[in-house]
């Protein structure tokens, strides 16, 4: 029988980083993700699979704690909002230096500086463009239900021990925040076997002992380990590119948008076809690697494609560059925590590219 | 069935917890549901709304501009939320401390006085059911067995004691609510 | 008489500890790492932990000890350590898990980070290395620098008006309830180097019997950093550095030691 729960966004990602088999989660409190640490210390998975979390003094320490862990081969998450992933980013550059495997959740509030605690997109520069220091990806996970909350939490770390690189989870306050039906899958029983090829567990006798670092000050060799990452990001781009279309059969023009804002121009759609406007959505779940091709085939096809992101016009960006010249582009957006009305989307659809 | 419904009233008058039973309600008729509360600083005593979408579809946008019924238990929510209600929507308010009714004429306007009907309970905390039994009675959308056993989900157990006064508080609401206009 | 008649297992009288790498040690000839590498190592071979040991390297001069010490190690970001290990240890309680720490990494960047690791009581090791100054990025002031004390960024020797005052971490934390075992050792005399070897033995000890957080401190110098020679960087040590940094224990078994 289905195990059917009303949960949160931010509760999802807890129950689903749980139920994934995570090893430890590391955080520090900051509105609107603070339900993801509370949820872990109510349900004390300690006892529940012998996953264990831990409040950490800052999100400096946080992410280290994350490392440190994942050093070991250990599952392990920590979550945060806008200003405290912006305060990792050192710790996430050396993660994917260091090429350590680990699930980072942010849930976006509006910014810059302390900003607002309500949704916004505009994290999306900070999370597929480096963020950090260094030539290095994320793989980025962009749910836009309550169950993607959950499903990607195992998603996340299939990937991130896959590609031996963290995932990042960006989501938003309003998924965050949000109730929505959950459908709980089974508990995954946490690992018991460490690869010795690369993780921290005690040098064996006989054995050489293992290191991990982000630093190589031969730089001859650190361009190798820089063209190896490379090559595995290729792969990345190659394997993991990731979308949904919806109404796109027929469509005309085309909505662009992840997240919460992919659930807005849903309805926009549907008040767009109630007026005889054919629109559709190419929704990435994947925001890094992106999924360019699907949209420069789609493209052509279309009137109009227009990027709806709760910011200044971030992803646009990656639109154009993955449609190129030929196609009427343009961008509708709020900030700062500012939420658009199915009615506002569908609204400046018809004004930037039908009326103008 | 579709139904987008915003309620809003002040912090602690038990809006999203009305909310949460309403949706959990639905899921155990097998629904869709989204719930999207206004949260932070405004939940420590300031106004507080939230959104609830019940469908037997996939549920697109969790935040709306035009709701088919609004549940307004404060003035500040009235001025807010009176003209998004679609036409032909349902307007339920709480006269308690209004200085305004609502005035619209092209929708259906019901009045339930869940704040002195609570206080003739002897228990200020299940105001919310009050109302939320007036509005079952205006729209059916949910069963009463499925809200009781929202209910039961919703309510920690070691409150357990007041499932039946809650149950009560329904019943006051179903009775009390009343038509003022369309 | 053969030199194979003389090298024989019963001849031998000291043999460098298999923990540590046949690597050439990075360190300035006269700098005291060396020899707080090598008995930190030995404290590991002799209870037999080599297997369940994972170190933390740190940012500073020692930022490459997972080049010399042969254990599983990481290398940890600046002043992050404390909260590298926390992680570890938090994952694998069965393991020793330390970390090995200079002044600025430990003292500076790094407080929030050992107070709170300190303070949470982890039940690991820190090792630390104070020299008062920063001896990697080229002698500028540390934390702990003395007050008059001149470094690069301090040319005209530390004013405490506007400099601040030199900090004495393992103090502080010694104050903590997560502290078990602390204490400030050195390694500049044959008697100091057993004395700060034994001290590191009883810190993994407590950390085997799960007592909280241990730190050792060994106050050592740094002739590149101080521009003296090593003899005579050693003898400014004893003259100024132990005055200030006292040498002994300063809590043993979670009880301060007198006078502290």
């Amino acid at each position: 029988m289905k195990e059917l729960k009303l949960m949160k966004g931010n509760e999802a990602a807890a129950e689903g980083a749980i139920r994934a088999g995570a090893d430890g989660y590391f955080g520090y409190p900051i509105t609107p993700q603070s339900e993801v640490m509370e949820y872990l210390m109510a349900e004390q998975p300690e006892k529940r699979t012998g996953m264990v979390v831990l409040q950490a003094e800052s999100e400096l320490a946080a992410i280290n704690m994350v490392y440190g862990a994942a050093s070991t081969g250990k599952k392990a998450m920590t979550s945060s909002s806008s200003p405290g992933i912006s305060l990792m980013q050192e710790g996430i550059s050396y993660l994917a230096g260091a090429e350590l495997p680990c699930l980072i959740l942010n849930v976006v509030r509006g910014g810059p500086g302390l900003g607002t605690i309500q949704p916004s997109q505009a994290d999306y520069f900070q999370s597929t463009k480096g963020g950090g220091h260094g030539d290095y990806r994320l793989i980025v996970l962009a749910p836009s239900s309550v169950q993607e909350m959950f499903d990607f939490a195992f998603l996340g770390f299939d990937l991130a021990f896959k590609y031996r690189n963290p995932v990042l989870m960006l989501s938003d306050g309003l998924i965050g925040q949000m109730m929505e039906k959950v459908e709980l899958r089974e508990q995954l029983p946490r690992t018991t076997y460490f690869d010795r090829s690369w993780t921290l567990t005690g040098k064996p006798d006989g054995q050489e002992r293992n290191i991990v670092t982000s630093l190589d000050l031969d730089a001859s060799r650190q361009e190798v380990h820089n063209q190896h990452l490379q090559e595995k990001y290729r792969k990345c781009q190659a394997n993991e590119v990731r979308y949904e279309l919806l109404n796109t059969e027929d469509a005309e023009y085309l909505f662009v948008a992840y997240g919460s804002s992919a659930r807005i121009c849903q309805k926009a759609i549907q008040l767009g076809r109630e007026e005889g406007i054919k629109i559709g959505l190419l929704r990435p779940i994947t925001l890094w690697p992106y999924p360019a091709k699907p949209l420069a085939e789609l493209a052509p096809g279309m009137k109009g494609i227009l990027s709806v992101e709760q910011s200044a016009g971030q992803m646009v960006e990656d639109v154009r560059l993955s449609v190129g010249c030929g196609v009427h582009i343009e961008h509708f957006g709020r900030m700062g925590g500012m939420i658009p009305t199915p009615e506002e989307v569908l609204e400046n659809l018809k004004k930037l590219l039908i009326t103008k | 069935m579709t139904e987008e419904i915003i309620i809003a009233g002040f912090g602690g008058q038990g809006v999203l917890s009305m909310g949460k039973i309403l949706a959990y309600s639905a899921i155990m008729q097998n629904q869709e549901v989204s719930w999207f509360p206004s949260y932070g600083p405004e939940m420590r005593g300031g106004t507080a709304n939230v959104t609830v979408i019940l469908s037997d579809e996939r549920i697109s946008s969790p935040i709306l501009h035009f709701y088919d019924t609004a549940i307004l238990l404060n003035q500040q929510s009235l001025d807010k939320f009176e003209n998004s209600v679609k036409q032909g929507g349902v307007l339920l308010f709480d006269s308690n401390g209004l200085t305004r009714h609502p005035e619209r004429k092209d929708i259906r306007i019901y009045r339930v006085d869940a704040a002195d009907a609570s206080a003739k309970m002897e228990s200020a905390k299940v105001g919310n059911m009050i109302v939320l039994g007036g509005f079952l009675k205006i729209k059916p959308i949910v069963k009463l067995e499925n809200v009781y056993k929202g209910l039961e989900k919703s309510i920690p157990k070691r409150y357990g004691h007041l499932l039946e006064l809650n149950k009560k508080a329904i019943a006051v609401g179903q009775e009390i609510v009343e038509k003022v206009r369309g | 008489m053969d030199i194979k008649d003389i090298i024989k297992p019963e001849n031998l009288v000291y043999q460098k500890t298999p923990l540590m790498t046949d690597k050439p040690l990075s360190y300035c000839p006269g700098c005291g790492h060396g020899t707080a590498h090598r008995i930190l190592m030995e404290v590991i071979e002799e209870m037999g932990i080599q297997s369940e040991t994972i170190g933390v390297a740190p940012v500073g001069c020692s930022v490459l000890a997972y080049d010399f010490m042969n254990v599983d190690m990481v290398g940890a970001s600046h002043g992050r350590a404390p909260a590298v290990a926390t992680g570890i240890k938090r994952c694998w309680p069965e393991k020793f898990v330390y970390t090995y720490q200079g002044d600025g990494d430990l003292a500076a960047i790094g407080t929030a980070e050992t107070i709170h690791a300190c303070n949470r009581g982890e039940n690991i090791t820190i090792i630390f290395i104070n020299n008062g100054i920063y001896g990697m990025t080229g002698g500028q002031m540390a934390p702990t620098t003395l007050k008059g004390m001149k470094t690069s960024t301090s040319p005209y020797g530390r004013d405490i008006e506007t400099m601040g005052n030199p900090l004495k971490m393992t103090e502080l934390v010694a104050q903590l309830p997560g502290t078990c075992y602390v204490t400030r050792q050195s390694v500049h005399s044959p008697r100091n180097v057993r004395r700060a070897k034994k001290a590191i033995r009883t810190a993994f000890e407590s950390q085997k019997g799960k007592k909280g957080t241990s730190l050792v401190e060994i106050v050592s110098n740094c002739n590149s950093g101080w521009k003296l020679e090593p003899v005579a960087a050693n003898d400014w040590m004893v003259e100024n550095m132990f005055p200030f940094f006292p040498l002994g224990d300063i809590k043993v078994d979670g009880k301060l030691v007198n006078n502290q």
